[in-house]
């Protein structure tokens, strides 16, 4: 086995692991709070590996959106992968790996492992690259599918009060990781977009607040964004 | 069933985007306005969703008063940007134990 895997695995399983984890046993208590079942639970944090996607989809459902506007605004929330992939294979590419390794690789790229190989990947060897990120993502996606399954087992064993925080921390770990990561202008005018009309079509039709509340708040962040730099 | 065959849909649909950017990479550009204003939308989406739910909560975090979660998520916000400089397992971590605690006092 390349030491690229072995050190990829290594410096996720500490802070890295001990955050998402976080996040996905909150995910796992919200999921049983709305009556999902374990294993499709589990299913979703295995196959779309995406916190902000599963929690849309399983805030959606739980509304009783449409199947048409759940997928749309989970694929929605799911384009940003395909700059994040065309970023990171020209970072992590050696001749010696083939294709199928990165088609396999590119299932794994999320927020965290992404940042990691990004800054990682340039000071290894080129041959430990793609192992390194294939590593350190997949030691993170077993723990959080371990923490997906822990979140939703305790969840179901607590008295409400304690429940309550568990889900609480979904809420929690987006708005300090959105306010944390916004850097630019246009990335704090589409979240106040967003927090404006996302909310506020929720009181007219929840169902579609989400998607709509997105498709409007960010239309309308981008489009003041463009007319800003035009006269600026 | 239903449920797992529509999570299984939205896992391929999130695929997609992954696949589509190993067969793109090195051919596209991704700095199109094309591309910022998805991003502006998917911000825009989960920006909305998280004030929607600190603010109009359904399932059980509906029973919790709103103070109760603005005081917590304030905690958690100090922690992370001032306390622990940007650490998010303390800035969540905080926030769940400031929930505990409110949830606790308001029972007395």
């Amino acid at each position: 086995m390349s030491s690229g895997y072995r050190l990829g695995a290594h410096e996720a399983l500490g802070t890295p692991a001990a955050v998402l984890a976080a996040g996905y046993i909150g995910y796992g208590a919200l999921s049983a709070d709305i009556g999902l079942s374990v294993w499709s639970t589990l299913l979703s944090t295995i196959v779309i590996w995406a916190l902000p996607g599963q929690l849309i989809l399983v805030e959606m459902s739980s509304s009783g959106a449409p199947l048409i506007a759940i997928l749309l605004a989970v694929s929605f929330s799911a384009v940003r992968f395909l700059p994040m992939t065309v970023s990171l294979l020209p970072a992590l590419r050696a001749p010696a790996h083939g294709r199928g390794k990165e088609y396999f690789a590119a299932h794994l790229i999320a927020m965290t492992g992404w940042v990691a190989a990004m800054r990682r990947a340039p000071d290894l060897p080129e041959h430990d690259r793609l192992p390194y990120f294939v590593g350190f993502a997949l030691a993170l996606w077993l723990v959080s599918i371990a923490a997906t399954g822990a979140g939703y087992l305790i969840a179901g064993a607590l008295p409400p009060v304690s429940k309550s925080a568990f889900v609480f921390m979904n809420p929690l770990y987006f708005l300090l990781i959105m306010l944390g990561d916004a850097r630019t202008r246009l990335m704090v005018m589409s979240l106040a977009g967003g927090a404006v009309f996302g909310p506020l079509i929720h009181l007219l039709a929840p169902q579609w607040s989400v998607l709509a509340g997105g498709l409007i708040g960010g239309s309308v962040a981008f489009a003041l964004h463009r007319i800003a730099s035009r006269n600026g | 069933m239903a449920e797992s065959l529509l999570i299984a849909i939205c896992g391929a649909a999130t695929y997609l985007w992954r696949g589509l950017g190993v067969m793109l990479s090195g051919r596209i550009r991704t700095d199109s306005a094309v591309f910022v204003w998805v991003g502006c939308v998917a911000w825009a989406m989960i920006g909305g969703l998280t004030v929607r739910i600190l603010l109009m909560p359904a399932g059980i975090l509906a029973e919790t008063w709103l103070f109760d979660r603005m005081i917590a998520a304030a905690v958690a916000l100090l922690v992370f940007f001032v306390l622990s400089r940007r650490n998010l397992f303390f800035g969540v971590g905080s926030g769940f134990v400031a929930m505990i605690v409110l949830s606790l006092l308001q029972r007395i």
